[in-house]
């Protein structure tokens, strides 16, 4: 069978009609879903397919409609959610903490939270300081939510699927500049499990580990690097809770050095908890420190020179490399 | 919902509004209209960049509102905001320097179209989390009435907005705590692509403000001398410290939500028919019907207009980027030594 071509928008939309045509208890709600079709068209066309009962248009009520969402799916629906960003997702914070990640323990296991709640992230399109977060971290940092950064076009088309089979609360974070990524869908039993992570690029040298919106630009540096003869491994993460350290141990363990790229600040960022991960469990194996390129520590500014140079780049990244390779063991 | 012009004339004569002064509200709202316009010719030229949000159609509430403030009152914004921060009395150079992200804007550059701030005309910005800036409001008026001072806030949002949590905690507080603050809400209909008819079970913004007992009443917003007769009313009992006010002004966007919209939610008639009542045209209407706007006064207000407007793109245009190395600046207080 010949592989469909897809934008990594049009593979999140097949992937929610799939589930809604497989499941009734499917439903999507959130802010312009329906008649606007989605801030980032992602839902275009869906609320005349499925009507207005199951493409919900929500008033600008995050708080409100997360919960309402929990609620659903404590009822027995399956809702998506979607908030249009990350940003706004600090609205519903309260619901997603509070009650999302704690229902189930705290009530002893008896109550199941089968939701997924959407959202883009990130930054790059000049929106400045209050529209281009990266707070995937900080979902990460709370258990009994899972949170999924699809990099390719491939995972955003089944990841979407494989986390409304989960039967607990799912965070899927898109990161906007994939949006527009095109490329040809592998068969779903070449896509692996939602948690974990894939080595997208093998290589010798030096373990480059990162995860959705910086996963091109990871790949562009090794492909850079390669041309100076270092050989570099790239591993997508995909999932950020719960993290497959095998994958991540395994690869350190071959390459010996480690540096993770991610569009969060650095202070408290997820790199740093890899880093620290890896430091705990590979130490011995290490050539060199763990590095991190991680975002500047700026509230995004909005001119393209500023916010570049708070973001990581393929340039930082292959400087890091070659500034961490260039390194020499001093014993 | 709409009255016409001529009620408008007794509004003019209650608030004592001579033809000069109309003809002023005529060119403020001309001199906003036109700097969008451009505004959308300089981001298909991808001079300016990021979200691009239109005020055009909606011009009369933000002049209307401004005439009945003084240079110490404050007023707080959404992400539609050039138009109040150039009725405010910010110079345009600023603003589009803002916009091209030039070291020279209102901000530095930082912020862009969304966060245009200039503390020396009180104009807290240019916030885009919907909701987000009228607890901040609710907070410098307390600051006011702590400090025993007389001025106003003044907080613009959409109708969207009041879908927010923010908005109830923030009318409630407003009147718990008897502060001086006028809430404008700017009902254009549409909050991006939801109507209020599926976002809100009481559409009447103003009746959710006086169930938490505020002073509260609709407007046409289309009406610039509707608006500014009521909003200085308010502003007056506000000073005389009868408590917070808000005023629903009824409008219209006559462009999408921002330049990325391709307006499937709503009947080109639908738009069409705003247009025809729109704020400038309306104004403008009267005017001639009254002979008290000749042509050649008209082409010499466009001029003048677009002689600012050309001004503030060289300036824009001349303007020098931030350093990188100054990207630090600004995200804590510099050091006291
Ligand atoms: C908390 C939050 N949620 C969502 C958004 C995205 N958004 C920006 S403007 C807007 C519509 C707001 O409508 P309204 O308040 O009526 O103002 P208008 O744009 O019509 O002036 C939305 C949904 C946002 N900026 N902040
Ligand atoms: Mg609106």
């Amino acid at each position: 069978m010949k592989s469909q071509t897809l934008t990594y928008r049009e593979a999140l939309r097949i992937a929610i009609e799939e589930a809604m045509n497989a499941d009734e208890r499917v439903v999507l709600l959130g802010e312009d879903v329906g008649n606007y079709g989605g801030c980032y068209a992602v839902s275009k066309g869906l609320s005349e397919t499925f009507g207005s009962n199951r493409i919900i248009d929500t008033p600008l009520s995050e708080s409100g409609f997360v919960g309402a969402g929990i609620g659903a799916a404590i009822g027995g629906m399956r809702p998506i959610v979607e908030i249009m960003t990350v940003n706004f997702s600090l609205l519903a914070l309260d619901q997603i903490v509070n009650n999302a990640a704690t229902i189930r323990h705290m009530s002893g296991n008896q109550v199941s939270i089968p939701l997924v709640i959407r959202m883009a992230t990130g930054a790059g399109k000049q929106l400045a300081a209050q529209h281009s977060h990266s707070f995937e971290n900080w979902y990460a940092h709370v258990p009994g939510i899972k949170v999924l950064a699809p990099a390719t076009v491939a995972d955003a088309r089944y990841m979407l699927g494989m986390a409304l089979k989960d039967p607990n609360p799912v965070m899927f974070f898109e990161h906007v500049m994939l949006y527009n990524e095109s490329a040809a869908i592998p068969m779903p039993e070449d896509c692996p499990d939602m948690c974990s992570a894939l080595v997208r690029q093998t290589g010798t040298d030096i373990s480059l580990v990162t995860y959705g919106g910086s996963l091109p630009k990871a790949l562009e540096a090794a492909r850079q690097l390669a041309q100076q003869n270092v050989s570099v491994e790239v591993i997508d993460l995909r999932s950020l809770r719960p993290l497959d350290t095998g994958t991540l141990f395994r690869s350190v363990e071959k390459t010996h050095r480690l540096i993770v790229v991610d569009e969060g600040w650095r202070t408290g960022s997820l790199a740093g908890e890899l880093c620290a991960l890896v430091a705990e469990n590979c130490f011995w194996s290490l050539d060199a420190p763990p590095i991190r390129v991680c975002s500047e520590e700026v509230p995004i500014p909005y001119p393209k020179h500023l916010e570049d140079a708070v973001t990581p780049q393929v340039a930082k990244i292959v400087e890091a490399v070659l500034g961490l390779l260039k390194q020499e063991i001093v014993s | 919902m709409q009255t016409d012009i001529s009620k408008k004339h007794t509004d003019i004569n209650k608030i004592h509004m001579d033809i000069a002064h109309i003809k002023f509200l005529f060119k403020q709202m001309l001199r906003i209209r036109r700097f969008e316009e451009k505004c959308a010719e300089l981001y298909t030229q991808e001079k300016i960049r990021g979200f691009l949000h239109l005020y055009i159609g909606e011009e009369a509430v933000a002049v209307g509102i401004m005439q009945a403030l003084k240079p110490e009152d404050a007023v707080f914004g959404t992400y539609r905001e050039h138009g109040h921060a150039l009725a405010r009395g910010l110079s345009m150079d600023k603003v589009m320097s803002e916009m091209f992200g030039k070291v020279t804007g209102s901000s530095r550059g930082r912020g862009g179209s969304m966060h245009i701030f200039d503390v020396e005309k009180q104009f807290y910005g240019g916030n885009a989390i919907v909701a987000g800036a009228l607890p901040l409001a609710v907070g410098l008026a307390l600051a006011n009435k702590m400090q025993n001072k007389k001025n106003v806030v003044v907080c613009f949002f959409g109708e969207g907005a009041v879908a927010e949590g923010e908005f109830h905690e923030s009318l409630n507080l407003a009147k718990l705590w008897h502060l001086p603050i006028l809430f404008v809400c700017e009902n254009n209909g549409y909050a991006m692509g939801t109507a209020l008819a599926i976002s809100e079970s009481e559409q009447h913004i103003f009746r959710k403000a006086q169930s938490y007992g505020l002073a509260a009443h609709a407007v046409d917003g289309m009406n610039v001398v509707e608006v500014e007769s009521a909003a200085s009313q308010y502003c007056n009992s506000i000073r005389n410290g009868d408590g917070p006010c808000l005023l629903e002004c009824k409008t219209y966007r006559f462009r999408g939500h921002s330049m990325f919209d391709t307006q499937l939610y709503r009947k080109a008639d639908e738009v069409d028919e705003w247009k025809s009542k729109g704020p400038i045209k309306k104004l403008k209407r009267w005017l001639e019907a009254n002979d008290k706007l000749s042509a050649d006064e008209l082409i010499e207000i466009e001029d003048e207009v677009a002689a600012e407007i050309n001004q503030a793109i060289v300036f824009a245009e001349g303007s020098p980027l931030e350093e990188i190395s100054d990207l630090y600046l600004g995200v804590y207080a510099e050091e006291e030594s």
